[in-house]
């Protein structure tokens, strides 16, 4: 692999983990370890194949790593199953950007999603290799997080993501 | 030509750009018969917007050398300079691991000699052994070694004293080449105790480990104790026991420890 191509897209790497994660020194480790994982796999990289794809694949899969390693075991309960309380929200204003609070508001699986097509401009069928889901997948993550992200920014406090403890 | 339906994904490819022409004016008749659905929609392009004009700025932020780094080739794995350093350092750790289990089961040996006797002692640490496991768990830290550093040294001061509830303050070592890193509170066998910790030059790490709990002991001279790779010169004076801890050699401990005594003694 010529030894540019993985520097070419490691700004777009920072922004999207900066965006997904949100606490900055996170998002550069996770970047770190994409980089690692990416030059341990390098052989798997098919030449001609699209590179920042395949990175955000790597970058996402560490992700659902990390995401699966909680101290407590969880379960995510969906919207509809409970009326779950919601946040305070008296010191939203005191965030340092609304857009990203409301960001860090959404499911984990649906930021992702609407930061690759929305920030990254990927193609839905890319959204869907990097993340080895279907394209359906894809279009209904899209469409119930932005909807989602609408409401936030709107006011309307839709209920949480909350997990439940088992 | 039959129209499909326009679905929910159609709409969102619309937003995206990603619909083919000939469906976009579909999309623009549905619009415009709709306004809510064309309010929706365009609070959708609305978060395009912000989100771009929210995170592009980190497009052009200076990279982090180690990222540049990495990015530009893969980490070497044998690197010649570093790598001997990270093996002292493993080395350093595994020995560390072995002489806490060996203290620790030396310790629980000895409390199950003495169980018999009075439960009291038997709980008991000796002064030196505690002075060295708190040595070798926190001297190898290279991060977190202290809880407060030397340059808050008042407040460092301030708080052990007001905790052991006695005046406790570093020694000044800096003559010998020892400078303060900082200190931090331990629990010792019965309540709280300090523990100093100095660096030279190249790194060489030293504690200080100052306990106020031997009350019935008397002044003892220095003893000398060694524990697996750690040597400890510990001495009661007064109320407080003293034990200093480092992988150095006896004489030059010895050198220190004098020099840390005759400053308390003058203080």
């Amino acid at each position: 692999m010529d030894s540019g191509a993985i520097l070419t897209e490691l700004p777009r790497l920072r922004r999207y983990a900066r965006a997904l994660v949100r606490d900055r020194a996170a998002a550069d480790d996770l970047v770190q370890d994409t980089l690692e994982r990416a030059w341990s796999r390098v052989a798997q990289w098919r030449p001609g194949s699209d590179l920042r794809a395949w990175l955000f694949g790597i970058m996402h899969n560490l992700r659902v790593d990390q995401l699966r390693r909680p101290g407590l075991n969880t379960v995510p309960i969906d919207d509809e199953d409970l009326a779950v309380p919601i946040r305070a929200t008296q010191g939203d204003r005191l965030e340092l950007s609304d857009l990203e609070s409301a960001l860090a508001r959404l499911p984990e699986e649906q930021r992702g999603v609407l930061l690759l097509v929305a920030l990254e401009d990927m193609t839905y069928d890319q959204v869907a290799g990097a993340l080895g889901i279907p394209v359906g997948t894809v279009m209904s993550r899209l469409a119930r997080g932005r909807e989602r992200l609408r409401l936030i920014l709107e006011g309307s406090s839709p209920s949480v993501n909350l997990r439940v403890v088992r | 030509m039959t129209k499909l339906p326009l679905s929910e994904a159609d709409l969102q490819a619309w937003v995206d750009g990603q619909l083919p022409e000939s469906r976009r004016a579909e999309v623009d008749a549905y619009l415009a018969a709709r306004p809510g659905e064309a309010e929706r929609l365009s609070a959708y392009r609305a978060q395009r917007d912000a989100l771009r004009q929210h995170f592009d700025p980190l497009l052009d932020e200076t990279l982090p050398a180690r990222l540049r780094q990495l990015a530009e080739k893969p980490p070497i794995a044998v690197d010649p300079q570093k790598r001997p350093l990270l093996e002292r350092w493993s080395l350093q750790r595994i020995a560390a691991g072995l002489l806490i289990a060996l203290l620790g089961g030396a310790a629980g040996w000895l409390g199950h000699g003495q169980y018999q006797g009075d439960e009291r002692v038997a709980q008991m640490t000796p002064l030196p052994r505690q002075a060295a496991i708190a040595h070798v768990v926190y001297s190898p830290d290279v991060r977190r070694p202290v809880e407060v550093t030397a340059d808050q040294e008042d407040q460092l001061v301030k708080w052990l004293s007001k905790r052991l509830g006695t005046p406790v303050s570093p020694p000044k070592l800096g003559a010998l080449g020892y400078e303060l890193i900082g200190g931090r509170l331990l629990p010792g066998n019965t309540g709280p105790v300090a523990q100093f910790m100095y660096h030279d030059g190249s790194g060489q790490r030293l504690t200080l480990y100052v306990s106020t709990e031997d009350t019935v002991s008397r002044d003892t001279g220095f003893r000398f104790a060694k524990e697996g790779p750690v040597n400890v010169f510990y001495w009661v004076d007064g109320k407080f026991g003293y034990a200093l801890s480092a992988g150095i050699d006896k004489g030059e401990l010895a050198r220190v420890a004098t020099a840390v005594y005759d400053q308390l003694e003058h203080k």
